[in-house]
């Protein structure tokens, strides 16, 4: 049961830099608000820590996608429907697509910014895994300046990454020309809408006539406390030849590489052998 | 705090605290008890509306978030004496039996017949995929829909 409504206060900023004036000199007393999929439902539960709402959700500096020669910037605060009906977006970056169609359903991905769902750092949320393959930076805005943070280094434990109680995620920037040649994204869940996953996988590889991979960049959801690397499994692929040796090697490097947990919506043992299932069919997917 | 909105066309006023979730002022301080609370945390769609021309859960929607937005409820839509087609269509092909769920999927199917006038039965269920219903087994439910697009047409 939520806590008394008039307890809590909700402020709305006139611009991004009344909103960066506010978290600077109260740090840590505002919790940002956007969209409000998710803290909608944390307060519901009563399970919300702050009392104070910063509603960022209409502040335009955060909307909108940058497109230059060489990379896309997605403005922090737009939603996963903008996303994937962009149409750079939908020609260069599907897997984004999906996993912005693998949100919730309509009336979420319509509310939930990607810069939302990167500060809730949910270990199973469905983009992140996107952002690591596809190696996206973050734009991060504070009074004091931006400063930027690969996505792969944002993460450092359950519920805690690389983002100060003064910052904004501005933006997310992915580079354009990456020579992805294939990629790959499979989230499982109990039903393809409104599920959180029990586990995900997102894969870009570039290979060369369908035998050797020269690199290849994977992230996971639900496998570990936060949106995970695999790392390891990388670092054996690349330069490998798709041999059914290999294959089943990299199956094996993952398994152990992940570090899955029982809970509500799955359990460790099945979590890993469909993640070594969803890597084996991805890598598969190469051959073509 | 004072928020202003149009809501089904008319220009109003309430006097809520900013965190009054957008289903409760709907239900409570304005009487329009249509949308209905399932889960309250998104995941069944029964308090859809249309904010802005787009379709959203009201659980999920603090008021202070409405400041100024324009809101269509399933009151909106039609009446007793004057239902739109989708309602119609509902009616005609057992779309709803308890009920519950009726008026967000009528919302939800109104968003997808905007966009799209002549959904695949693929294109249905994605659209109405954040609705859930107990009673129907979502058959008679994609009849409605079908049954409705036709009239549109």
């Amino acid at each position: 049961m939520r806590g008394l409504t008039p307890d809590y206060e909700m402020k709305t900023p006139k611009n991004i830099k009344e909103a960066l004036q506010i978290l600077s000199t109260n740090s840590g007393e505002w919790q940002l608000f956007a969209g409000g999929t998710d803290l909608m439902v944390s307060y519901e539960a009563g399970k919300l820590t702050h009392k104070k709402f910063l509603n960022i959700n209409a502040l335009h500096e955060l909307k909108g996608f940058v497109v230059n020669d060489q990379e896309i910037l997605i403005g922090g605060g737009c939603t996963f429907t903008q996303i994937k009906n962009h149409p750079i977006i939908q020609q260069e970056f599907p897997l984004l697509v999906n996993s912005a169609e693998a949100t919730g359903a309509i009336a979420i991905q319509n509310r939930a910014t990607i810069g939302g769902n990167i500060a809730n750092m949910s270990p199973a949320a469905d983009t992140p895994p996107v952002l690591i393959a596809y190696n996206a930076d973050l734009i991060l805005l504070s009074s004091k300046g931006y400063r930027i943070v690969n996505y792969t280094q944002f993460h450092k434990g359950y519920k805690r990454a690389d983002l100060r109680a003064d910052e904004i995620i501005m933006a997310i920037k992915i580079h354009r020309h990456q020579g992805i040649s294939h990629s790959y994204y499979r989230k499982v869940g109990t039903r393809a809408a409104q599920s959180i996953s029990k586990v995900c996988l997102a894969g870009v590889a570039c290979v060369f006539r369908g035998q050797n991979i020269e690199w290849i960049q994977i992230g996971l959801g639900s496998v570990a406390p936060i949106p995970m690397q695999a790392i390891q499994t990388e670092h054996f692929l690349n330069e490998k030849d798709l041999t059914h040796e290999n294959i089943q090697q990299a199956r094996n490097i993952l398994m152990d590489e992940i570090h899955p947990i029982d809970d509500i919506r799955s359990e460790a043992k099945y979590r890993k052998t469909v993640a070594g299932n969803l890597l084996t069919e991805f890598l598969e997917s190469l051959k073509k | 705090m004072k928020i202003n909105f149009k809501l089904n066309e008319k220009n109003i006023s309430v006097d809520a605290p900013p965190m009054k979730r957008l289903l409760d002022v709907l239900r409570e301080d304005l009487g329009l008890t249509g949308s209905k609370e399932g889960c309250g945390e998104g995941e069944c769609g029964a308090c859809s509306i249309m904010l802005d021309k787009q379709l959203v859960n009201s659980c999920l929607v603090p008021i202070a978030q409405c400041e100024g937005a324009s809101i269509l409820t399933i009151e909106g839509l039609g009446t007793e004496e004057n239902l739109h087609p989708i309602q119609q269509a509902f009616l005609e092909c057992g779309g709803a039996q308890c009920g519950i769920c009726t008026p967000g999927m009528v919302m939800a199917s109104f968003d997808l017949l905007k966009k799209n006038s002549n959904p695949t039965v693929s294109q249905i269920q994605t659209g109405l995929a954040g609705n859930l219903c107990r009673c129907t087994g979502y058959v008679k439910i994609i009849d409605s829909v079908t049954k409705a697009a036709e009239t549109f047409k």
